[in-house]
């Protein structure tokens, strides 16, 4: 019968209509500013920097060693090293970056930086209400915008900060059980500074190890360093 | 005086381009008609309604796509072939892992194969959901059943932000494997939407399968033969509507696809209507590959670990990695020098190659139906220019 394929698919609609007043599952839509759907801990964004403790100088994990600068594929990063070098967590002198600019005009958010840093230093954001007014200065984002304080990244990314953390801790354990071995009397002024956090002054494991380490998520145990 | 002034018209001396020789009707459709899909123009020269000469105009996207691949390293291009087929990001990445897996002599461990066939046959579903909406909303019924299709793809899109981190740039894959794997609680959801997935598709089904409407635009038009079809190299759905059977998954055997038990839909007449038909009924496969994979499914790990991230250097060689992406038959071929640099890097596009077939199937059908047509073949632009 002419009509009742027709007749089928408006019953369908039909069905749609009254059911989103009805149904969870047809209402789909969410009032945006008003109501925000959560966003998923994966989720990522743009690139951000960490620091632990207190000082966004003091405390910066990025050590200018430029890998990630030469790994991204737009080349949206810029750094330079500083001249001299300032204490890390653990009171190693390293070199610190004197500039660190990341364009997110350019950056396709891939995270790739985030893989290969073999410092745990630099991580995705989540960050996703950027608009700007300016369209050029504005959408450079300085040192001093990009560094998040640890807290933060255990805010926003909770799983995956804790297996980081916990990856840390671990290196520096490494780092300072071979120190003992080597020479037990310097150890004393090694011991850790944070109570949770604390950065080994050099990785333990080597770059590309750390690196896959550090891609690992909630339910992977990070390849053992080697 | 309206009778005289029509006659003088039909005296006048032809107006148009002396190619045409006024006879015919230049007309440029696109770049920016709404249902074109993307920045894709057709120059039609028409005879009254009919089309019969049809010039498709491509190339407002290119971005350099192959260029970038070869000046960037081998993980360099991986999230730049997210941008590909934009709304099938995952079998981009998959294919693209394949052929450097290829080409380095790299193993995948099987949690991460298992993890891949999900991903890819999500693609799948969400691709053809989206493919029947855009074609409806080609045929005129606005809006609705677009809305519909969106709204079960959204479903897909935010399992897929949850496992990448984002909806459709997820980048996910890696030489050697996965970038980060899947928890319970994902294969949990994925699985809640699979087991949901077939009562949309009955709905669906009834909206638009024996809608007379849909059933007049679709039948006999634009018909591919299935010797055209394969002399013209097409691949995907749209050769299985005209009857040839031809799936990569079946043929290849690529990843763990011969562990699945699926059938290969198959088209009679090839025309329009087997086409949109052929997308509903891989969707009913994906799902039952999909319920194969997740009682498969063992925990375990997601990465080779031998595969370096950076500073990757496949060994001098050629190789050629091809998949059946939702489009159709999607292949990288990579020469490598031994350097950090594929020293050529070349796409095998689906939408494009499949899109070279447009001027022989529109020919004799009208206007309205070219965009029902061109809807019919599923193209992305991004794709198609690179
Ligand atoms: S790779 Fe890490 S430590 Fe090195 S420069 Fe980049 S952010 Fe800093
Ligand atoms: S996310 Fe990708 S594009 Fe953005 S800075 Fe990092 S490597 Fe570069």
């Amino acid at each position: 019968m002419i009509g009742a394929g027709i007749a089928k698919g408006m019953a369908v609609t039909l069905r749609n209509f009254v059911g989103s007043y009805l149904e969870e599952d047809r209402l789909t839509t969410v009032q945006y500013p008003e109501e925000r759907n959560p966003l998923p801990e994966n989720y990522r964004n743009f690139p951000i920097l960490i620091f632990d403790g207190n000082d966004p100088h003091a405390g910066l994990r990025c050590v200018a060693c430029k890998i990630c600068e030469k790994e991204c594929p737009p080349q949206c990063i810029y750094i330079t090293k500083s001249e001299d070098k300032k204490p890390d967590y653990m009171g190693k002198p390293q070199f610190y970056p004197a500039v660190f600019d990341i364009d997110i005009s350019v950056c396709m958010s891939c995270q790739i930086c985030v893989e290969v840093c073999p410092f745990e230093a630099i991580k995705m954001d989540k960050e996703f209400e950027l608009s700007k007014r300016e369209r050029f200065n504005a959408l450079l984002e300085r040192k001093e915008q990009l560094a998040k304080s640890n807290e933060y990244y255990h805010h926003i990314h909770p799983v995956e900060a804790a297996q980081v953390d916990k990856n840390l801790a671990e290196a520096a354990a490494a780092a300072e059980a071979k120190k003992k071995a080597a020479a037990a009397a310097t150890t004393a002024k090694a011991s850790s500074v944070g109570d949770a956090v604390s950065v080994p002054g050099k990785p333990a494991a080597s770059p590309t190890a750390q690196s896959l380490g550090s891609t690992s998520s909630p339910g992977v145990s990070p390849p053992a360093a080697n | 005086m309206s009778a005289t002034s029509s006659q003088e018209l039909e005296q006048a001396p032809p107006r148009m381009s002396s190619r045409l020789e006024g006879e015919l009707m230049e007309v440029s459709l696109g770049p920016q008609h709404p249902s074109t899909h993307g920045v894709f123009r057709m120059n039609v020269a028409l005879e009254g309604e009919i089309v019969r000469k049809l010039k498709p105009v491509f190339g407002y996207l290119h971005r350099n796509h192959e260029q970038i691949g070869e000046s960037a390293g081998y993980l360099q291009a991986m999230p730049y072939t997210d941008r590909l087929d934009y709304f099938c990001s995952m079998t981009n990445n998959w294919a693209y892992a394949l052929s450097v897996e290829k080409l380095a002599g790299i193993e995948v461990p099987e949690r991460a194969e298992y993890l891949r066939i999900i991903l890819a046959e999500l693609t799948r579903l969400q691709n053809h959901t989206s493919l029947l909406g855009f074609l409806l909303s080609d045929m005129g019924a606005w809006g609705t059943p677009l809305m519909y299709a969106f709204r079960e793809r959204e479903k897909i899109l935010d399992l897929f932000e949850s496992l990448s981190g984002a909806r459709m740039m997820c980048d996910y894959m890696r030489f050697g494997g996965c970038r980060v794997d899947a928890n319970d609680d994902w294969i949990a959801g994925a699985k809640k939407i699979v087991d949901l997935f077939p009562k949309f598709l009955d709905e669906f089904e009834d909206l638009i399968l024996q809608n007379e409407i849909v059933i007049a635009r679709t039948q006999h038009v634009g018909k591919l033969s299935p010797e055209l079809a394969i002399s013209a190299g097409i691949t995907g759905p749209m050769l299985r509507a005209s009857g040839v059977n031809y799936d990569i998954r079946k043929i290849d055997k690529y990843g763990f696809y011969p562990r699945f038990k699926f059938r290969v839909p198959l088209g009679d007449h090839g025309d329009t209507y087997d086409r949109l038909m052929m997308r509903a009924l891989e969707m009913r496969e994906s799902l039952s590959i999909l319920q194969q994979a997740f009682a498969q499914i063992q925990p375990g790990p997601v990465m080779n670990p031998k595969v370096k991230i950076r500073a990757f250097k496949p060994p001098v060689g050629e190789a050629y990695g091809r998949i059946e992406a939702p489009k159709g038959e999607l292949g990288f071929y990579l020469i490598s020098d031994g350097s950090a640099n594929p020293y050529r890097y070349r796409v095998r596009p689906p939408s494009f190659i499949n899109l070279t077939i447009l001027e022989d199937m529109c020919l004799g059908h009208t206007v309205a139906d070219v965009m029902v047509i061109l809807g019919s073949i599923d193209i992305v632009m991004g794709e198609v220019d690179r």
